[in-house]
């Protein structure tokens, strides 16, 4: 198993905490990770994206051509990675920010309406919790157990938003 | 026989290979009795120059380091924070301190590491063969000025107690000159006083001494002294700029 | 359970677990979170840190630290390890232990600040004025990255020379798994004879020198420096061999770029053909004799050198093969990496 993910959204979005959650997960589950963020002037309120790759082996480049899944939470990054998904791979997409419908047919594709659902969480800071379980729901690679208690972990000093971000993560992956 | 004079022991036999009329070998042995009388022997480490003291540290009779052109306060910046009951002390130039050195010494101050800077101001480049420094004086000659320092041209004289006595990291700053016996005893002083500062790690401390280069100026020995005197000295004010 | 740390960050860590006491920074982009790191962490140690006025200050700190027998180390990256080669240069003339960290960024001059591998040359060769080398590494993950910082500062003390470590601005910021090492018992170390600890007096003490102004006792000196890179050469030098004994064409390359090689390697292998990677780790002194092992392998029908810059390690791996095979060239520079996929693109365009 080799999984390949490129996350991509607004600074500010929780682009590389959403990438960071996930290699969190990879180590909890004894799997082996990289996890490359983009870094320099764009992350400062320009675009973020970062490079996962999750597999039962050592990880050899940690720089992706083709991701299996990407996730695009705003337009400009949909419009910048959808033609580099690997045929057959999966686009998550925040159709809260994007409007457009991926043109590609040979992807499978998620909208989640992330922000909304975020706010029906009560904190409209957990949309990227909000996209991580549908992710997770999705990919497969790791079980919900496991997501929650990586949250819970990373959430360890601000127990208050725990159940929000719990609350979120399962409006994602029961989408 | 009685002994009336003795050489200090924090300096080694090595002649000095200093020119006749230089006042390096006096701020030598100045520091080299301070440090005696401190009690430093084996509890010292200095930092030499890249200038006329160039060898200093075949000179002081205790562990030295040679730094890079102006870089000796970085180096004894270094020295100090890993050996902070250690004295450690730095020997310059005017050309080092005050040209190459410029951002060194002046942020070795500002951060009040707990040194001692001596400065040993000739107003002009001695090993290189008498080029313009950043302190020589308006008019002055030098090889790189022949027509004496034009401040059109070159620049304004830099006075460097004066600048960093404006800082908050150094607690002592002085300036003395080696032109005669009560000169001399008081530059010592001055030395002393430093090296106090830096025993009860008050902060930074730097003493410039004015210094003649009959050599490089193309004077006799006593005509450079009359030099340091006069026409440095107005300039170049003796005293203490700052203590704490 | 291993933890999830950025490159910087574990390399900050393995410094400390590994002895280093003292580091001298100033702030230059990819490598801030090494002094951010050091600038609270070696306090809880004991340790010290000053944030420098300039690169220039902060080599020459490490100059003095080092000189007085402390483990000190700086990191920078490409313009700021430019500024400091005056400093290398006399750190390596008065053998002075010490460890650099290098993450390389585009250049020349102020550049970009994403990744390259351009400073190859500088590293290798020497960097500043004067005959000297350094003991250089190219680690490729986060973990090597730990392994090689975690020991640098015994070989620096071995060979008496400083220790680089050249990286590139992914391996900064890329976060991986990494196991750390416990903590190295310094009271242990024995004391260095040469170093200015400030209790020397008479014939007892030390002078920490690089200016020998006689030119006998400079040659002696060069001879001296040359002896200890030959011994470093063949007690040090480190390489990885990967599916090299049939392959036809070998991959070269190191650091993060080797990995991106290993991933062309193992795509052009599911697709039968045969191909292997060699994948220098010292790059001073570099792997000859692994290089030549496997040029003189009849399989081995070419080389392809790729690089994050437009052509440099390719000079070493020309002279180590002996130019027995050919060696092509695929780089990237400006802080634009390759993937995996062009490499397979150029191999199988090349490779006949």
């Amino acid at each position: 198993m080799e999984s390949k993910i490129i996350i991509a959204g607004f600074g500010g979005q929780g682009v590389q905490s959403l990438g960071m959650f996930i290699a969190f997960a990879s180590i909890h589950d004894g799997k082996e990770v990289t996890f490359l963020p983009s870094y320099g002037p764009e992350m400062r309120g320009g675009t973020s994206n970062c490079s996962v790759v999750v597999s039962d082996k050592p990880v050899a480049s940690p720089i992706i051509a083709s991701p299996d899944i990407l996730i695009a939470m705003n337009k400009p990054s949909l419009a910048k990675f959808e033609s580099r998904v690997k045929p057959g791979g999966c686009i998550i997409v925040n159709s809260s920010l994007i409007e457009n419908k991926v043109t590609r047919t040979d992807v499978k594709v998620y909208y989640v309406d992330a922000n909304r659902l975020a706010l029906e969480a009560g904190n409209t800071k957990t949309a990227n919790i909000v996209v991580l379980g549908a992710y997770t729901k999705i990919s497969g690679v790791f079980s919900p157990e496991v997501m929650k208690a990586v949250i819970e972990h990373k959430f360890a000093k601000k127990p208050k938003v725990i159940p929000a971000n719990f609350k979120a993560f399962e409006l994602g992956y029961n989408l | 026989m009685a002994v009336v004079y003795k050489k200090s022991k924090m300096l080694t036999d090595t002649p000095f290979h200093y020119c006749p009329g230089c006042t390096h070998g006096i701020a030598h042995k100045l520091v080299a009795e301070v440090l005696e009388e401190m009690g430093a022997e084996g509890n010292v480490v200095g930092v030499a120059p890249v200038g006329c003291a160039v060898f200093a540290y075949k000179y002081f009779n205790c562990d030295m380091q040679e730094a890079a052109h102006g870089r000796a306060p970085a180096v004894a910046t270094g020295i100090k924070r890993v050996l902070p009951d250690k004295f450690v002390f730095a020997y310059q130039g005017d050309g080092d301190l005050a040209s190459i050195g410029m951002a060194e010494i002046v942020h070795a101050a500002t951060r009040g590491e707990k040194i001692t800077v001596i400065f040993i101001n000739n107003a002009i480049y001695g090993m290189t063969g008498g080029q313009m420094a950043p302190t020589t004086l308006e008019g002055q000659k030098a090889t790189t000025c022949i027509y004496g320092r034009n401040p059109e041209v070159n620049g304004h004289p830099i006075k460097m107690c004066e600048l960093l006595a404006t800082l908050t990291g150094p607690s002592y700053i002085a300036r003395g000159a080696l032109t005669d016996p009560a000169n001399v005893r008081k530059a010592k002083k001055m030395i002393k006083t430093a090296f106090e500062h830096q025993a009860q790690k008050k902060g930074f401390s730097f003493v410039e001494l004015l210094s003649s280069c009959p050599t490089n100026w193309g004077m006799t020995t006593e005509q450079a002294l009359e030099y340091v005197k006069t026409d440095m000295q107005k300039l170049y004010p003796l005293g203490v700029f700052k203590e704490v | 359970m291993k933890e999830l740390m950025k490159g910087n960050e574990a390399i900050a860590e393995a410094a400390v677990r590994g002895g280093c006491r003292a580091f001298f920074g100033y702030p230059i982009t990819p490598q801030n979170e090494i002094p951010e790191y050091m600038s609270w962490r070696l306090f809880e140690v004991g340790g010290t840190y000053v944030q420098a006025e300039s690169e220039v200050a902060a080599i020459n700190m490490v100059y003095g630290a080092a000189g007085a027998g402390a483990r000190a180390m700086t990191s920078s990256s490409s313009p700021g390890i430019s500024l400091k080669q005056e400093g290398i240069s006399y750190i390596c003339c008065s053998r002075l232990p010490c460890v650099i960290v290098n993450m390389v960024r585009g250049g020349p001059g102020l550049g970009g600040i994403q990744p390259a591998q351009s400073d190859y040359f500088q590293a290798t060769k020497g960097g500043g004025h004067g005959d000297y080398h350094m003991l250089v590494y190219g680690p490729a993950s986060v973990q090597e990255c730990v392994n090689i910082m975690y020991d640098a500062f015994d070989k620096a003390d071995k060979y008496r020379v400083p220790v680089m470590i050249l990286g590139d601005g992914m391996l900064g910021q890329i976060m991986e798994p990494v196991e750390l090492p416990e903590f190295k018992d310094l009271s242990k170390l024995p004391r260095k004879n040469w170093a200015t600890y400030g209790d020397g007096t008479g014939e007892k003490r030390n002078i920490i020198n690089s200016l020998l102004i006689e030119p006998d006792e400079l040659e002696a000196h060069n001879k001296l420096l040359a002896d200890t890179y030959a011994e470093m050469a063949r007690n040090e030098t480190m390489c990885e061999e990967y599916l090299c004994d049939d392959a036809e064409i070998v991959l070269t390359a190191y650091g993060t770029v080797a990995r991106i090689a290993k991933s062309a390697v193992n795509i052009l292998r599911e697709q039968g053909k045969k191909v292997g990677l060699l994948r220098p780790i010292t790059l001073y002194p570099f792997p000859n004799d692994a290089f030549r092992k496997v040029a003189e392998q009849d399989c081995v029908k070419e080389f392809v050198c790729t690089e994050l810059s437009m052509g440099q390690m390719i000079e070493d791996v020309k002279l180590a093969t002996g130019m027995l095979k050919p060696v092509h060239f695929y780089g990237r520079c400006g802080g634009n990496v390759m993937t995996p996929e062009d490499l397979v693109e150029f191999v199988l365009k090349e490779g006949k």
